[in-house]
């Protein structure tokens, strides 16, 4: 039960740490980036590579992985979605595939579709005990990484500038942009920092469960976006909430009802909460203004 | 007295639409001017495109002697002229003085304190209230946010759009004077209004927009445009 429990929040904390991506960007931009779990994969080969081929530390490789995915991120959304600002929203879904099949397609290309396993970066680290449950240290670091993620991330938007000027970009792009803020700064920042935290959760996802394909992120990243369609999509609480929950409802459905259907579940608990609360756990009404 | 805002031959369209044909006027510094016009004439299409947010087709804008064109948008609040835009836009989910430290985005955390205060002299509603959230602001007091938040980017040019749209009469007076007040403290006003009758009152000179062009025998002296017969028989009920 509680080991379930413990399970349950580190793989809740991974999808909260790419919902937050998935979230910020949809906030900011108003388009679902659903090339964002494919940017966990690159983050996850990109570890990967810098461990097993160039054998650096750990740190560094999780640093490598962060540098990668921010420029890629901002690479995506400059040469991919910026040209389509004022396109209709399903051009830019489109567009969004496209590319997630682009980086699959490129990492197949790269890194072949044999499967990598991933090294256990952790495993110099003591475990906790728990109520007589060992707590693995990857799942110490997935749910702190997480906490911090979201202190810091809360901050940010709460007390910087540039933190602020995202909250208002998000609510009316010509307001802010009359204010003087650079409103295409503003959404390559945010991919920036969305994918900075894919490359984290990757890393953390890879050591969890460690085999590394290029669809490794695809499934994690449907999840994660389930998870802040559910917590509210654009809402950084919401996100991590819904991303905990659903790692939770994943995780003690596998264990009491059935591994096979663990998955449907979770996507039952979405459409019921949908249904009766349609803008999610936290979320409000978003007013679109042009 | 010095130009600070020339429109040359403005036009702007959206798509096929031409909402803009061909406007040209201007403002000199330390003036009260203002666009009246029904519904539909252009009025916001134009301190839109002046403040940015629109691309012209053709025509020039030149702010203090300098051409506007080509600038981005979010540059342009930087050159000294601010809008505050028709139906008010505050940011709903973030805090009063949130809106208001967005208003300085441009400027240092020095000038942005500094003109703070002068912006809590002017509402002092607003100081009030400043950790409340805009959102749950009354329609007056969110305009007087929308005022100064414009004015924390301390503009040599202030445009407002339609600021007594939706307002108690009592307010509507209220508004009309803080726009008396900011003039005299220095700022030149663009002032789009439907109620012609308030703008008149208070600028110096007015122009009229009928469907996209100004009606060349319909402008100057606001004084006299409020006392001229066919003025008072189209915008002012007889
Ligand atoms: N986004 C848009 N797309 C297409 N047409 C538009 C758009 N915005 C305005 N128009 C059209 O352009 C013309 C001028 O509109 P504008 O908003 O400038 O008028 P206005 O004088 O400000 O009117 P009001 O007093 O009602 O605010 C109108 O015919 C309007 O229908
Ligand atoms: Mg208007």
């Amino acid at each position: 039960m509680l080991a379930n429990l413990i399970n349950g929040i580190s793989l809740g904390s991974v999808y909260a740490i790419i919902a937050l991506g998935y979230t910020m960007v949809y906030g900011i931009a108003k388009m679902l980036n659903f090339a964002h779990g494919d940017v966990i994969m690159v983050g996850g080969y990109v570890a990967f590579c810098s461990i097993t081929y160039l054998g650096w530390p750990p740190v560094l490789a999780v640093l490598a992985s962060v540098v990668v995915c921010t420029m890629l991120g901002i690479l995506i959304e400059g040469l991919a979605y910026k040209p389509l600002r004022n396109a209709t929203s399903l051009a830019v879904l489109i567009t969004a595939i496209g590319v997630s099949y682009f980086l699959q397609n490129a990492a197949l290309l790269i890194w072949t579709s044999n499967t990598k396993v991933f090294p256990n970066i952790f495993a110099n680290l003591p475990s906790l005990k728990l109520g007589g449950t060992q707590v693995a240290p990857v799942t110490l670091i997935t749910v702190f990484a997480n906490i911090v993620i979201m202190i810091v991330l809360t901050l940010f938007t709460t007390k910087t500038k540039m933190g602020k000027a995202m909250r208002a970009v998000s609510e009316d792009k010509g307001a802010a942009t009359l204010m003087g803020i650079n409103v295409n700064r503003t959404i390559s920042v945010t991919f920036a920092i969305g994918s900075g935290l894919a490359a984290i959760a990757g890393v953390l996802l890879c050591t969890a469960y460690p085999t590394l394909m290029p669809t490794t992120g695809a499934m994690p990243g449907i999840k994660a976006f389930t998870a802040a369609v559910f917590g509210g999509i654009g809402s950084i609480p919401g996100a991590m909430l819904g991303g905990i929950l659903l790692g939770v409802i994943e995780i003690f459905g596998k264990a009491y009802i059935s591994t096979q259907l663990s998955d449907a579940i979770v996507f039952a608990v979405l459409i019921i909460v949908l249904l009766v609360k349609p803008t999610g756990l936290l979320g409000h009404k978003v007013n679109e203004k042009v | 007295m010095a130009e600070i805002l020339k429109v040359e031959d403005l036009h702007v369209s959206y798509g096929n639409i031409r909402a803009v044909k061909g406007i040209s006027f201007e403002v000199h510094e330390g003036e009260i001017v203002t666009l009246i016009g029904a519904n539909g004439a252009g009025k916001s299409t134009t301190l839109n495109t002046i403040g940015g947010l629109l691309k012209p087709r053709s025509g020039r804008i030149s702010f203090e002697g300098k051409d506007l064109h080509g600038l981005s948008a979010h540059k342009v609040v930087a050159e000294g002229m601010a809008l505050c835009p028709e139906g008010r836009r505050v940011f709903q989910q973030m805090t009063v003085l949130e809106n208001l430290e967005m208003g300085a985005y441009t400027r240092s955390k020095a000038e942005a304190d500094e003109t703070l205060e002068r912006v809590y002299g002017l509402f002092p509603r607003l100081k009030e209230r400043y950790r409340q959230v805009a959102g749950t602001l009354s329609g007056g007091e969110q305009q007087m946010l929308a005022m100064g938040r414009a004015l924390m980017s301390r503009p040599r040019l202030m445009m407002l759009d339609e600021p007594s749209m939706g307002l108690a009469p009592i307010l509507v007076q209220q508004i009309f004077d803080i726009i008396v007040d900011m003039n005299r403290q220095g700022t030149t006003i663009l002032l789009v209004e439907q109620n012609a009758q308030m703008a008149l009152s208070v600028a110096n000179r007015a122009y009229v927009l009928e469907t996209g062009k100004i009606n060349l025998s319909m402008q100057g002296d606001a004084e006299d445009l409020l006392r001229s017969e066919a003025v008072r028989k189209a915008y002012l009920g007889g």
